[in-house]
């Protein structure tokens, strides 16, 4: 992403007398910030009465600041520009730290601005106080604390620079009460001055050139895309540069949407519960031409053991990822959208030269794994709602013009493989953290950023009682997110965990949500509409009740079967060879060469 | 493992100590010694830390140490080109009988007698890392009441500056 916030547009480079609060919302303006999601308290008070008669900033309110940071990620995934959240000091701060970890794991640009005590009592123990610049050091790119309210403009301006360039990443600002309340004049910077701050955008041709050539030679490549191709905004590219080669290509969690699942080269998700045909690719392959991913541990499985005869090509923004999990033979650092335009420009000369790629047989092999471990269930014997079922017609139904965005956990990994997505920015979920409750509040940024778009949350009953609290905030702000809840009373993940690995002893997983809440009248008593549904025969009508009612949030208690389980799995430790397709069932990964 | 001096110029603001080493620490790092103050350009302060670790984890740790945006320059000083420095105050026991023991030493040493009491001395000494520990290691038979050791700086030989070209636009070295 490379975005300016160099240049002021529309403000005056002119100095103007204001307060702090005022500098702060007026740098805000500046910025092009069109939302920020909050929740105002004692030491941020002063820049939430400028707040107020701001005609391009809209704030909403939400319920917990935690719902704040998740829908400023939710905003910021669904279009691509920074989300900003807002908070007072002490536990309104804390409570983004889990949104500002999320965002962090899953380079999301965020901005969170939060108010601190006044400069005179930091360091005091006071009220409110807690030293939040120094609690999110390690979970941010960059962090500020400000005292001096002249330094506010230079803070958000750099703050946003940050945020949105090279790896982008979440910026903390924290401001003092005092900061905010004194007088100063606001000057919005003509340029960022980050000396320690350069990313590398643009790769070095000569490791293009050598990446090429080794791309031509190999006869068993993969492209491994991860998400650095959707913050890059590189999927058209990354389209275009697969058709020229015919490389099979596997998306990751966070890659969802960055290449067609439509599209005849499309294996799926590698990983921990990625198919077959994408895990057995990557163990199989001699070349993986790794775009914007970071060789995840839920990807690589035992690191020792994957893609044991592959020569490495890794393309990242941070120089810091490459050889960090498994060593480079072709390191490039760069921009993805720049490396997949200067990759597909020196392949065309290799291939004007007579240098042409043939993946023939490659193919064979795993279109062989590929029509015989297709994603499948079975529907569950007692006759009860399958959970699978229920997401893959939601996905047929709603289909790839939606957004989705998931909670953590079985629902996750059931949307991730039977939603097929076609576009980029379309799939939303907490990758790297894993954070549960990350579903209902980022689906509600998604839709402020989108409001065109029908913006699904899939959430499991775990998840959903843990921030289900900002559908109050979509009622009253006219935000109809939509909520397909999967609900199989348990925390399904660790009690699929607990049948596999603890020998069916079901510790303090039964969440009993067949019984209570009562999802239904919780939805209708956030001003929501309550919809159940507990059988095959009904789940289409469901979701068509629903994409009809647009006038408030809806939410579907899909009552499911709570024995099914995610798979394919490679379980936590093993290798990725050891993958099992279902239930004591290894693939047979045939004998070709 | 093996030592490391990792020389890193860093912008002068406030928490930029905090930065660096909760990155060794996060890492999983152990810093040996870590000396940090001013340096020819005022708005530039210089660390010099010391490392005991494996080839490729430096690398990983340094690739992080450069995203930080305080930080300008990583440069690794190796031992034979660089001229590395650590100081040392020592309060020995010496009574009259050891006194000129000690005093031999400290001359031994190129070392020097900073403080004088009836039955003890303190003793300053500079130098490099094996130097200082070989003289703790004839000073130690007399009795080491206290000691205390400042971090190492270091300096590359020769007649270029590290800072050159540090300041900007930014060279960031990865």
């Amino acid at each position: 992403m490379s975005t300016s916030h160099s240049a002021s547009r529309d403000v005056s480079p002119e100095p103007v007398h204001m307060t702090g609060a005022q500098a702060l919302i007026a740098s805000l303006e500046a910025a092009d910030v069109d939302v920020v999601f909050g929740i105002p308290g004692g030491a941020i008070l002063p820049a939430y009465d400028p707040l107020m008669d701001s005609s391009k900033v809209r704030h909403i309110l939400v319920r917990h600041e935690q719902g704040a940071g998740h829908a400023a990620e939710g905003y910021a995934s669904a279009t691509g520009r920074v989300g900003v959240c807002m908070a007072t000091s002490g536990p309104g701060a804390t409570n983004l730290v889990t949104p500002i970890a999320d965002a962090y794991m899953d380079s999301v640009p965020m901005v969170a601005i939060t108010g601190q005590v006044p400069s005179a009592s930091i360091g005091t123990d006071a009220f409110q106080e807690a030293d939040i610049r120094g609690i999110t050091m390690p979970i941010t790119k960059h962090s500020f604390l400000i005292t001096d309210p002249a330094q506010i403009p230079k803070a958000i301006a750099e703050a946003f620079h940050l945020a949105s360039t090279g790896r982008p990443g979440p910026v903390l600002v924290d401001i003092a009460k005092d900061a905010l309340q004194a007088q100063t004049t606001f000057i919005w910077p003509e340029s960022i001055d980050l000396p320690g701050y350069n990313p590398r955008t643009r790769p070095h041709s000569k490791q293009i050139r050598e990446a090429a050539k080794l791309i031509l030679s190999s006869r068993q490549p993969v492209l491994y895309v991860g998400g650095g191709v959707i913050r890059a905004n590189a999927s058209a590219s990354l389209r275009v540069l697969a058709e020229l080669t015919g490389i099979p290509v596997v998306t990751t969690l966070m890659a969802r949407g960055a290449f067609p699942d439509s599209h005849t080269q499309h294996l799926g998700m590698p990983g921990m519960h990625g198919t077959v045909a994408a895990v057995g690719a990557l163990q199989k392959a001699d070349l993986l031409i790794t775009l914007g991913a970071r060789f995840d541990d839920r990807v690589t499985g035992k690191l020792s053991s994957f893609a044991p005869n592959a020569a490495i090509i890794h393309a990242d923004i941070d120089p810091a990822e490459i050889g960090k999990n498994r060593e480079a033979d072709i390191p490039i650092v760069g921009d993805a959208a720049e490396v997949i335009a200067e990759l597909i420009a020196a392949i065309n000369a290799e291939i004007e030269l007579g240098n042409i790629g043939d993946y023939a047989g490659w193919w064979l092999q795993l279109n062989r794994l590929r029509e015989t471990y297709p994603l499948g269930y079975d529907l569950p014997t007692d006759g009860t709602l399958s959970p699978q079922y229920v997401i893959e017609r939601l996905g047929i139904i709603s289909g790839p013009e939606s957004i989705y965005a998931a909670g953590v956990g079985q629902h996750q990994m059931w949307a991730a493989q039977f939603i097929g997505y076609e576009y980029p920015g379309t799939w939303l979920n907490s990758g790297g953290a894993g954070t549960m409750g990350y579903s209902v509040p980022a689906a509600m940024g998604a839709k402020v950023g989108c409001p065109d778009k029908t913006v699904w949350a899939i959430d499991g009953d775990g998840c959903f009682q843990m921030t289900n609290q900002e559908l109050a905030t979509c009622t009253i702000n006219d935000i109809p997110i939509k909520v397909a809840l999967i609900n199989n009373s348990s925390l399904g993940m660790v009690r699929q965990w607990q049948t596999l690995f603890y020998n069916e002893r079901y510790s303090n997983t039964d969440l009993e949500s067949h019984r209570f809440p009562d999802f239904v009248k919780l939805a209708e008593a956030y001003g929501a509409y309550g919809l159940q549904c507990d059988n095959h025969e009904s789940v289409d009508a469901t979701i068509e009740k629903a994409l009809s009612l647009n006038d408030a949030p809806v939410v579907i208690d899909f009552v499911v079967h709570r024995d099914a389980m995610v798979w394919p799995m490679v379980a936590a430790g093993t290798g990725n060879d050891e993958i099992l397709y279902a239930r004591s069932l290894a693939p047979d990964w045939g004998s070709d060469d | 493992m093996s030592r490391h001096t990792l020389s890193v110029l860093v912008e002068d603001q406030p928490g930029v100590l905090a930065r660096v080493s909760s990155l060794f620490s996060r890492r999983g790092f152990n810093i040996e010694s870590l000396a940090v103050g001013p340096t020819e350009l005022p708005e530039v302060s210089r660390m010099t830390i010391v490392v005991n670790v494996e080839d490729l984890p430096l690398e990983q740790v340094t690739k992080q140490l450069n995203k930080l945006v305080n930080v300008l320059k990583i440069v690794e000083l190796d031992a034979q080109a660089s001229v590395q420095r650590e100081i040392l105050l020592v309060k020995v026991n010496a009574d009259l009988e050891s006194r000129s023991h000690i005093l031999e030493t400290v001359q031994l040493f190129r070392a020097k007698v900073v403080d004088v009491a009836q039955d003890a001395v303190t003793i300053e000494a500079t130098g490099a890392h094996d130097k200082l520990e070989a003289l703790l290691k004839v000073l130690e038979p007399f009795g080491i009441r206290e000691l205390v050791q400042s971090g190492m700086v270091a300096m590359g030989r020769g007649s270029r500056s590290i800072s050159d070209r540090s300041g900007r636009p930014s060279e960031k070295t990865t």
